[in-house]
């Protein structure tokens, strides 16, 4: 079944003078989607972001929204609303005026938007708040109301303009679970915009990886982060080792390559046979002591980061430094000391030829 | 010494000048008022409140009170004009103080500047201006003349129409830079989310531009409100004397009038005025605090 297309990017580009913020960039964004643009700062994601709430135009290409063209619509005319990075409540009214402020503005009747307010209330769980003003609330409770105020119309999408960052991480991870609930419960279509990889990770149906101006790759979190379209993308989203590399062979989707730990067989994206590559392997890959399995190795460690539920190890083998996380499976487990020596393994399978 | 030492010893030098400077002079001002006139000008000192009397009141030739609205008259126009000079200010500088709070920041400087600029020139010259461009044979005259578009006018100038430019035209800087103020430290994300939310530009000014900038524009009432009771120069040169404000009927008492304690009177009366609107307008300001 076709899914029905919330938001059509096509072809936007947008420059600030000689800086070219996005150098034309095209993607779908379906109905009912958690849809997160991640990357890092400068990366146009939240050029984008105002480009569909309306705060900017781009310099070419054309925005549709349910297949209308929107881009000559002012702001105020866009079924389209936003959660701001700094909530933007109005100081000077109650939290239920914050509310009804959007449906006045639609001309809905007093009634319809007194009993919409305090459904809205209910949802966030701030019923109890409603005369209260936005100065008198946590940031926690900004935040809900900040949602509910740009919900309470049932916008076509709701934007989201990193709007966990000025929480701090206990509350950061329980609102990750209510946003996720809340666009659950409203089935509106949330455009998600932060440079934080894990909250994109956990929350996304689908991630759009932005960099230099550009897509890097769209796909659903377990895609971006074990199957990483370049090195931008794999370097970007969690961490991993980069091993140089040459192309021995390339047979379809697999290619073989001879690294600094020895040959490897496994998938490829653009490798070209002769031609040189990188090697990515994540930490979390590499197996250590009772924990190895797979392509053996030997090494010694140079460095030890104590994490807690893991540690973090750093080990040369064969003269290269490979950072290696183990979990702390058993409490107060035999511990590596830097200088031991240390047998590692991983499978050639999970680990990533890239072009170079 | 103490910090609390210091708080007491250290603001001596304020409470000494503001005892010399201040409360000192509204202290004789009051004792004036309180006097009787002196056969030769001036005054002698006394205890009688026929000078407040006389505001209201008129003595006829056989001592009887009758009451009178002259004077009145004159504190009514006074307070008439300056609340419609602190409207006209505040209606031309919200737009103004806008401009100047979008333009981008080396522009600001220099805008900001350009208003404070008639400050540097003397005020008398500054509303004798008015009366080349108002007067008989003035620049607005000849121009509607050459224009063909009037042939025989009425003056413009010594009208309340005349002292009411002059007055907006001196006084609009003090409402323009704490709207200004209060406009610059308007979130602009705040007018974002007006948009986003459905708010037309016009919502937008009215429910969140409007009333996030209405300390400021308190602040600028208070300083173009309370000059305007006291104007002086606006009156004479504009007003020529035909129509008085209270500014020139204290002047009037103390110089050609030579009746010190009923110019005094007049003066006491006009400090209460003012004292009454900064208080109502910080009993609002209160309120208004405590709500937020």
């Amino acid at each position: 079944m076709e899914r029905k297309k919330a938001i059509e990017v096509q072809n936007v580009a947008k420059s600030f003078g000689t800086f070219q913020a996005l150098k034309g960039v095209s993607f779908d964004i379906y109905d009912n989607e958690f849809f997160t643009m991640l990357g890092p700062s400068g990366c146009g994601k939240t050029t984008l972001l105002r480009m569909i709430a309306g705060f900017e135009s781009p310099t070419s290409g054309t925005i549709r929204l349910h297949g209308r063209d929107i881009l000559d619509q002012p702001p105020h005319k866009r079924r389209v609303n936003t959660v701001f990075q700094s909530y933007a409540l109005f100081p000077h009214m109650t939290l239920e005026a914050n509310i009804a402020f959007a449906l006045e503005n639609l001309g809905w009747e007093k009634a319809r938007i007194r009993d919409r307010v305090a459904q809205m209330l209910d949802l966030v769980h701030m019923t109890q708040f409603a005369r209260r003003r936005p100065a008198q609330l946590s940031g926690g409770q900004r935040q809900r109301i900040a949602l509910a105020r740009a919900l309470a119309s049932e916008p076509e999408v709701l934007l989201l303009d990193e709007p966990l960052s000025a929480l701090d991480l206990k509350l950061r991870q329980a609102m990750r679970d209510e946003l996720r609930a809340l666009q659950r419960a409203t089935g509106i279509t949330f455009i998600f915009v932060t440079h934080d990889q894990e909250e994109a990770l956990d929350m996304s149906d689908r991630i759009c990886v932005l960099g230099a101006g550009e897509v890097q790759q769209i796909g659903a979190p377990n895609e971006i982060y074990e199957d990483p379209e370049n090195r931008f993308v794999a370097d970007f989203i969690g961490e991993t080792n980069f091993l140089p590399a040459e192309v021995v062979s390339v047979e379809g989707d697999r290619a073989t390559v001879t690294t600094p730990l020895g040959p490897v067989t496994t998938w490829h994206k653009g490798a070209v046979a002769g031609a040189p590559a990188m090697l990515s392997l994540r930490p979390e890959k590499i197996g250590m002591e009772d924990q190895a399995q797979g392509h053996a190795l030997h090494g010694t460690i140079t460095g030890r980061n104590y994490m807690g539920g893991y540690t973090h190890y750093t080990v040369t083998v064969n003269g290269i430094e490979l950072r290696v996380s183990k979990r702390n499976a058993v409490s107060h487990g035999a511990s590596l000391a830097v200088g031991a020596p240390v047998r590692l393994a991983f499978r050639p399978d999970s680990a990533r030829v890239l072009a170079r | 010494m103490s910090w609390r030492d210091f708080r007491i010893w250290g603001l001596a030098p304020a409470w000494v000048i503001m005892a010399l400077t201040l409360v000192l002079p509204i202290a004789i001002v009051v004792l004036v008022s309180l006097s009787t006139r002196g056969a030769y000008g001036g005054f002698d000192w006394g205890l009688s409140f026929d000078s407040y009397a006389k505001i209201l009141f008129e003595e006829d030739w056989d001592g009887n009170l009758a009451f009178t609205p002259q004077y009145l008259a004159i504190i009514g126009r006074t307070l008439w004009l300056a609340g419609l000079t602190t409207l006209i200010c505040a209606v031309l500088a919200l737009p103004a103080a806008y401009v100047i709070a979008q333009a981008p920041a080396r522009w600001k400087a220099v805008l900001v500047y350009l208003v404070t600029l008639p400050f540097w020139v003397s005020m008398i010259v500054r509303v004798y201006a008015w009366i080349i461009i108002l007067g008989n044979d003035g620049v607005i005259e000849k121009t509607l003349r050459g224009l063909g578009l009037v042939t025989d006018m009425d003056s413009l100038l010594f009208t309340n129409g005349a002292m009411l430019t002059g007055l907006v035209y001196s006084y609009i800087p003090l409402m323009i830079l704490p709207v200004f103020a209060s406009i610059e430290k308007l979130d602009p994300a705040l007018i974002e989310a007006s948009h986003d939310l459905y708010g037309s530009r016009w919502v937008t000014a009215r429910r969140v531009i409007l009333p996030l900038t209405l300390p400021g524009l308190m602040a600028g009432a208070v300083l173009v409100f309370v000059p305007c009771l006291g104007a002086v120069l606006e009156p004479i040169l504009l007003g020529g004397g035909k129509t008085m404000m209270m500014g020139n009927l204290i002047q009037t008492q103390f110089g050609g009038g030579r009746n010190w304690p009923f110019g005094a009177a007049i003066a006491v009366t006009l400090m209460v005025l003012v004292m009454v609107f900064l208080m109502l307008n910080a009993l609002r300001a209160r309120r208004e605090v405590g709500h937020a």
